[in-house]
């Protein structure tokens, strides 16, 4: 089928090439980490032969399992804490109206546009004065660490989940909510068998979103981890600093990998609810 | 015998907005009840006001003598259908007719044999586990209606409910609607902007504009004889001639020309002629004719309808309408005819401007 507007000659091989290059640009690096992970020599840029010994390395390596396991441990409580508080304030602002609404507003999209850098600074300072008030009051000695971490990711993820979550909710017509109230369903009753089951798929992309960001984080949380305490990906950009070698690159794989799955699951699970 | 909607000197205010204006009216149980106006003239407020969805600023309403002016909404028997229908799209058709049901705490069993029997009411059995997507305009339209109806409310009350669909199945929904409102014997509530359905549809229909009730009355008596040059001129088509009152049967219109016509108001009262298009008999000049019933002017414009044959007559101060219906051996004019264009007494009212 052929009609006016479709591309013809020399426009519609260029448009061709341009759509090659652009999956060529993106995906040829992720090609080259996953063949290279699996390169027998300690020069990352170099083919070795094949080898499983980077992920052996891996597995056998209790820092980096260690650090893997902070990460997981965090991203799943940052998720949780920050999605419903993140759905909270979206509700809150596409359903009620309150005073200091726009000022509320314009502040909770302040953790988007602030550079990582300065928001690492901020939440720095800010946890070496609130930990050392808390010592002056009550004498407890708190260290920088998991809560540290925590607090911070759940601090800037909170405004990218609401920000997903009112995307939804201001497609969801009111009529929908007012049809709830209007067939007996009280305030709660109404969020919960309508405005929550037209909003879940923007709640699992938020939850996504705030899962990966707080997997990925290097800059704040590098700031804010403490010593001895450590995340995923400040520990492989630690090993960065002693020396790159193909181990980064078998971890790379695994991040990447875990990732895929995730949003593969959530791709499922949003079929399997249309379907059901 | 109680009301079954009561509404006193209710009066809904948005800010400095006064979208409705102290309005007093009172719906019987079991009649089919329109609230007609152009749109923002605060019929749909009214109704979100009956429904709870809006609190009114000031009066009282009652339902079947229950005060519930800011009663919640899920605590009063009224369920609405509302435009565009708002269903539920995660939930079946079966599921969003027993939704009310389910939120009442009905058992289970009991809630899907309801919902079946609304569902075969409203003719869509068959279809009670598709998607409400999965529908056509029409058939979402019978899933409102249950959904709402199956929760026994003592007043449904529908927000511009047909608007969406089409011309001809509009019509069908009408008569449908009619015939369900008799068959359930509850109060209807119409809300619409749509005159003809109105007149089709009502028992009674309020006219509303700018926040204010106009007149409030039958199909018959709102078309025949109008409160005002509003009302007159919002139902059905008409021709408005300005004119002064110069005794009880007679108006001046404002070129000088004395036409007769039956008034109770005070001489010298600024008043509009309604004359209705499909009044009025159009002929020949050289006819004679009481010249108190009649005007003198030429075929301007012709609109070909099909069923009928509309002219534009211009007079040398104004033109009018004129309606012929297209029965056979009708006498058919052309652009630059000399006619006249006469009425009976009675076909036209004197409305105040």
């Amino acid at each position: 089928m052929s009609n006016a507007v479709e591309p013809r000659g020399l426009s519609k091989i260029g448009l061709q090439i341009n759509g090659w290059l652009v999956y060529l640009f993106f995906y040829a690096p992720i090609v080259l980490l996953v063949i290279f992970s699996f390169s027998d020599s300690r020069n990352v840029g170099k083919w070795g032969g094949f080898t499983l010994s980077w992920y052996e390395q891996f597995v056998d390596s209790s820092n980096a399992r260690n650090a893997l396991e902070n990460s997981i441990k965090i991203a799943i409580v940052v998720t949780i804490i920050s999605v419903i508080l993140g759905t909270m304030s979206a509700l809150a602002l596409e359903r009620f109206t309150f005073k200091g609404k726009r000022v509320f507003d314009a502040l909770l999209y302040l953790p988007i546009i602030i550079p990582d850098v300065t928001m690492a600074v901020m939440l720095l300072l800010f946890f070496g004065e609130f930990f050392e008030v808390l010592d002056n009051l009550f004498g407890l000695q708190l260290r920088k660490g998991f809560w540290s971490i925590s607090i911070s990711h759940i601090a800037f993820n909170i405004s990218f989940v609401s920000v997903v979550v009112r995307a939804r909710l201001a497609g969801m017509s009111t009529h929908l909510e007012e049809a709830a109230v209007d067939l007996y369903a009280s305030r709660w009753k109404a969020f919960r068998y309508v405005t929550f089951p037209q909003i879940l798929p923007g709640i699992a992309g938020g939850a996504l979103l705030a899962m990966t960001l707080s997997l990925d984080d290097v800059v704040i949380t590098q700031f804010v981890a403490g010593p001895g305490w450590t995340t995923l990906p400040v520990y492989v950009f630690g090993l960065i600093r002693k020396g790159v070698t193909p181990l980064i690159n078998s971890i790379s794989v695994i991040m990447l990998l875990s990732s895929m799955l995730l949003v593969g699951l959530s791709l499922l699970a949003e079929r399997t609810r249309r379907g059901g | 015998m109680t009301a079954a909607v009561e509404l006193r000197a209710i009066t809904k205010k948005f800010g400095d907005v006064i979208a409705v204006d102290s309005v007093d009216l009172t719906i019987e149980d079991g009649e089919f009840f329109s609230l007609l106006g152009p749109s923002g003239c605060g019929k749909t407020t009214t109704l979100r006001m009956i429904a709870g969805l809006e609190f009114p600023t000031e009066g009282s309403l009652s339902i079947f003598g229950e005060e519930v002016g800011t009663l919640a909404p899920n605590k009063r028997s009224v369920n609405t259908v509302f435009q565009n229908y708002a269903l539920f799209p995660h939930l079946t058709v079966l599921d969003n007719v027993g939704f009310g049901l389910k939120m009442q705490g009905v058992a289970k069993k009991e809630i899907k044999e309801r919902a079946m029997e609304m569902i075969e009411l409203v003719q869509l059995a068959g279809l009670e586990t598709r998607k409400p997507s999965q529908m056509s305009g029409g058939q979402q339209q019978r899933v409102a209606l249950a959904r709402a109806l199956v929760n026994q409310p003592k007043v449904l009350l529908l927000d511009e409910p047909l608007g969406a669909l089409d011309l001809k199945l509009r019509q069908e929904m009408q008569l449908e609607l009619k015939k369900l409102q008799r068959d359930v014997g509850i109060s209807f509530v119409f809300v619409t902007h749509d005159q003809e359905e109105a007149l089709t549809m009502s028992d009674r229909i309020a006219v509303m504009h700018e926040g204010k009730l106009l007149q409030v009355a039958s199909p018959e008596e709102i078309y025949e004889s109008p409160a005002n040059r509003f009302v007159a001129d919002f139902i059905g088509r008409t021709n408005l001639l300005d004119g002064t009152t110069s005794n009880s049967e007679t108006v001046i219109l404002s070129n000088g020309t004395p036409i007769k016509a039956e008034n109770t108001f005070p001489e010298g009262t600024k008043v509009s002629i309604s004359i209705r298009p499909e009044r009025t008999k159009i002929t020949q000049r050289s006819e004679s004719s009481d010249s108190l019933s009649s005007i003198e002017g030429t075929v301007e414009t012709i609109t070909y309808l099909g069923n009928a044959r509309v002219y534009g007559v211009k007079f040398t101060w104004l033109s009018i309408e004129v309606r012929d219906e297209n029965r056979p051996g009708l006498e058919v004019f052309n652009v630059g005819d000399d006619v006249t264009v006469h009425w009976e007494h009675d076909a036209i009212s004197v409305v105040e401007d």
